[in-house]
């Protein structure tokens, strides 16, 4: 008989596997995008499982909140011919199936219960009732990890500059305005007076 | 909650970089329309601040900071020392080029400082962890860079190759890495070595581990059967960047080896030494055979890079690794002579590129092996320059590539490879070809093009230099290869 948490996991486990697949299976873009957003929230359900509450809660706001919503409308608003793409993944699906099994088999028998079963693992203690893993994250992230977190955020700066360099230019027929040019402005640049005779008629 | 400040004095060069590369994102941005030298003069200006105080802060301990994560000692200032220079030249070669195509932006500086703190970052990690993200910083900038030409298809196509490829092998990486601290239950390069005389180390899981970061290792610097990526990249991208491409990050390349394979699992070196073997044997066959048929000179002299690469894991295989009954460990000098072929390939690499960069002008590309026709009557100089290059690439004494494929053979014959000498020096052979036929289209051929060579003063002037460097160091090397020596004795206690 299995404990509460071990169903729970079950549970959450079987929901992830099954939404995983269908996120390749899935013939339409939105519903492939949608599945992935299930997966990401059943994997954060996980963490908690783990008393891993801070980085379940972030799982789901930035990916499933953010980016995901954006993939969505990025699917949603290009016209992507999706059968094309899939082309050949039926043929392709036998040998493919073949190769990711002898895969699994020869690492199953490198990385399997041999040396990573539950007994070899022993559970951590469980965390004492007043205990934080925001707090704990966030002093491990500040003191310990401060340098490779800096440079995380080198990288998303790198990101940034590359995106930029990449995508923007300066096209040549581009209309825009010149407010100190507008201001320099005079009478005598735009107002011609021309002194003509009267004329009848 | 007590936390002890860490010492940055180590990191002061890293610091600085950073630092300077933010003022030139400034820069760049608020510069007025005459001021288009300012983002170029405040990098060379960064590249040589940052050589004064790496100089000025070496110091003969190994000090480690940040929680152990990052290590200063000699290979750490001996190679950045080494970095900051071949980015200097860098910069200073591709400017014209830049200028010509309308690349020459901020971003262009401001992607090369940054690969440059990536590298930085890369030689003096003591842990996976920012290892990995020294990597990733330095890859970010130069897919970025190949696909700087966005009218080009072929440069995008090469970025689009390059960087799927490349996300493929950090996966590798990490894969192996994640295994290791599987094993160790660590992360810093350290406490690894530490754990493996642990008798309680799971070894299978650690070997496992080892062949996915081989893998890792061998595509970022490009060895067979790892090597697909090279000679598309190095085709595809605008002369300027194949020429980053091709220096510096060899340089990264070999410190990423070191800190992983010898630092970090030097017991596990039989493992790892049978399996660079293969590699060196594989790159050094079909780099050499494979450039006898290329007509472009960037494709031709990408696959003189894999059988340099090749050459250069010979020199890590030779190594001998001995734990002493004392805890230290006891290394032959075939590690340096790997590093002195790293540094001596450099050299080479940045004076060929820099050469094809000379004879490209606006709208004009300089690729194939028709252009370098007659080159020594368009300018007798230049000509002299490329030969230099070619002989020394070729291992023609007293060249700087001689003494560097002599000291890789001297550590392989040392440690029993007998056949191993023979079939690279055969190979070496047939590769001599290639570079030589590259110095009879010179000097013997009429030129197909017969305008003169544009190129700006202070370019003529670092190339000639890098030249010299190439035949005087050959004439002189024992300097350079004891300042190896000592770097990796020192860094490896």
């Amino acid at each position: 008989m299995m404990d509460f948490q071990t169903a729970v996991f079950f549970f959450l486990s079987a929901i992830l596997v099954a939404a995983s697949l269908r996120v390749i299976t899935a013939r339409n873009p939105v519903h492939a995008a949608l599945y992935l957003v299930l997966s990401f929230f059943t994997a954060g359900g996980i963490w908690m499982l783990l008393q891993a509450e801070f980085l379940a809660i972030a799982l789901v706001l930035v990916y499933v909140g953010a980016v995901m919503v954006l993939f969505l409308f990025v699917v949603m608003m290009l016209d992507i011919n999706i059968e094309r793409m899939r082309e050949g993944f039926w043929a392709n699906l036998v040998p493919g199936l073949i190769v990711a099994g002898l895969m699994l088999a020869e690492m199953f028998a490198v990385l399997g219960a041999k040396y990573f079963s539950a007994d070899r693992m022993p559970a951590p203690e469980a965390a004492a009732a007043g205990y934080s893993n925001t707090k704990e994250l966030g002093r491990l992230i500040y003191t310990e990890y401060v340098y490779p977190f800096e440079l995380a955020s080198v990288i998303l700066l790198v990101a940034i500059i590359a995106a930029i360099a990449l995508t923007m230019r300066k096209r040549k027929d581009t209309k825009f305005q010149e407010p100190a040019k507008q201001i320099a402005v005079r009478r005598e640049d735009r107002v011609r007076l021309v002194s003509m005779p009267a004329e009848k008629d | 909650m007590n936390f002890p400040l860490p010492d940055f004095f180590p990191a002061s060069a890293e610091i600085f970089v950073l630092v300077m590369a933010c003022v030139v994102l400034l820069a760049d941005l608020f510069k007025s329309e005459r001021q288009g030298w300012l983002p170029y003069v405040l990098t060379l200006a960064t590249l040589a601040g940052a050589f004064a105080i790496q100089v000025g802060t070496a110091g003969p301990d190994t000090t480690l900071t940040f929680s152990g994560m990052f290590v200063d000692d000699r290979l750490a200032d001996v190679l950045k020392s080494c970095l900051y220079i071949t980015v200097f030249a860098v910069v200073v070669y591709s400017r014209d080029y830049l200028m010509a195509r309308g690349l020459e932006r901020g971003e262009y500086y401001l992607l090369v400082l940054f690969a440059t703190l990536g590298m930085q970052v890369m030689i003096s990690a003591n842990h996976f962890l920012t290892l990995y993200l020294g990597l990733e910083l330095l890859s970010l900038a130069i897919y970025a860079l190949v696909a700087l030409d966005r009218e080009s298809a072929r440069s995008t196509e090469a970025a689009m190759k390059y960087f799927v490829l490349g996300a493929l092998a950090s996966g590798l990486l990490l894969y192996g890495m994640s295994m290791i601290y599987g094993a160790t239950g660590t992360l810093e390069i350290s406490a690894i070595a530490r754990k493996l005389s642990d008798p309680a180390t799971n070894m299978e899981v650690l070997r496992f581990g080892l062949v996915f970061l081989v893998a890792g290792l061998a595509f970022k610097i490009g060895v067979v059967p790892f090597h697909m990526w090279i000679p598309d990249v190095y085709h595809g991208a605008p002369t300027a960047i194949t020429l980053l491409i091709g220096s510096a990050p060899k340089l990264a390349g070999f410190a990423m080896a070191i800190r992983l394979l010898v630092d970090g699992l030097p017991t596990l070196a039989v493992e790892w030494q049978q399996m660079l073997m293969l590699l060196a044997i594989l790159s050094i066959a079909l780099g050499n055979v494979v450039a006898i048929a290329q007509t472009n000179v960037k494709r031709m002299l990408a696959y003189s890079t894999i059988s340099h690469m090749g050459f250069m894991l010979l020199g890590l295989v030779s190594g001998v690794i001995e734990l002493r009954a004392s805890g230290d460990i006891h290394l032959s000098y075939a590690f340096g002579s790997a590093m002195f072929y790293t540094i001596a390939y450099v050299l080479m690499s940045s004076a060929a590129f820099g050469t094809l960069l000379v004879l490209t002008r606006a709208g004009v590309e300089a690729e194939t092996l028709d252009d370098l026709k007659g080159l020594n009557r368009r300018s007798p100089w230049f000509a002299a320059v490329l030969m230099m290059v070619m002989f020394s690439m070729a291992g023609i004494p007293f060249f700087i590539g001689f003494f560097a494929k002599l000291a890789v053979l001297q550590a392989v014959v040392a440690a029993g490879y007998i056949y191993t000498a023979v079939f690279a020096v055969l190979l070496s052979l047939i590769g001599a070809f290639f570079y030589l036929r590259v110095v009879k289209l010179m000097y013997f051929d009429e030129p197909l093009d017969n305008s003169p060579l544009v190129a700006s003063t202070e370019m003529r002037a670092l190339l000639s230099v890098n030249a010299l460097a190439i035949a005087l160091i050959g004439l002189m090397p024992q300097s350079l290869l004891a300042l190896c020596a000592s770097a990796l004795g020192q860094a490896l206690k």
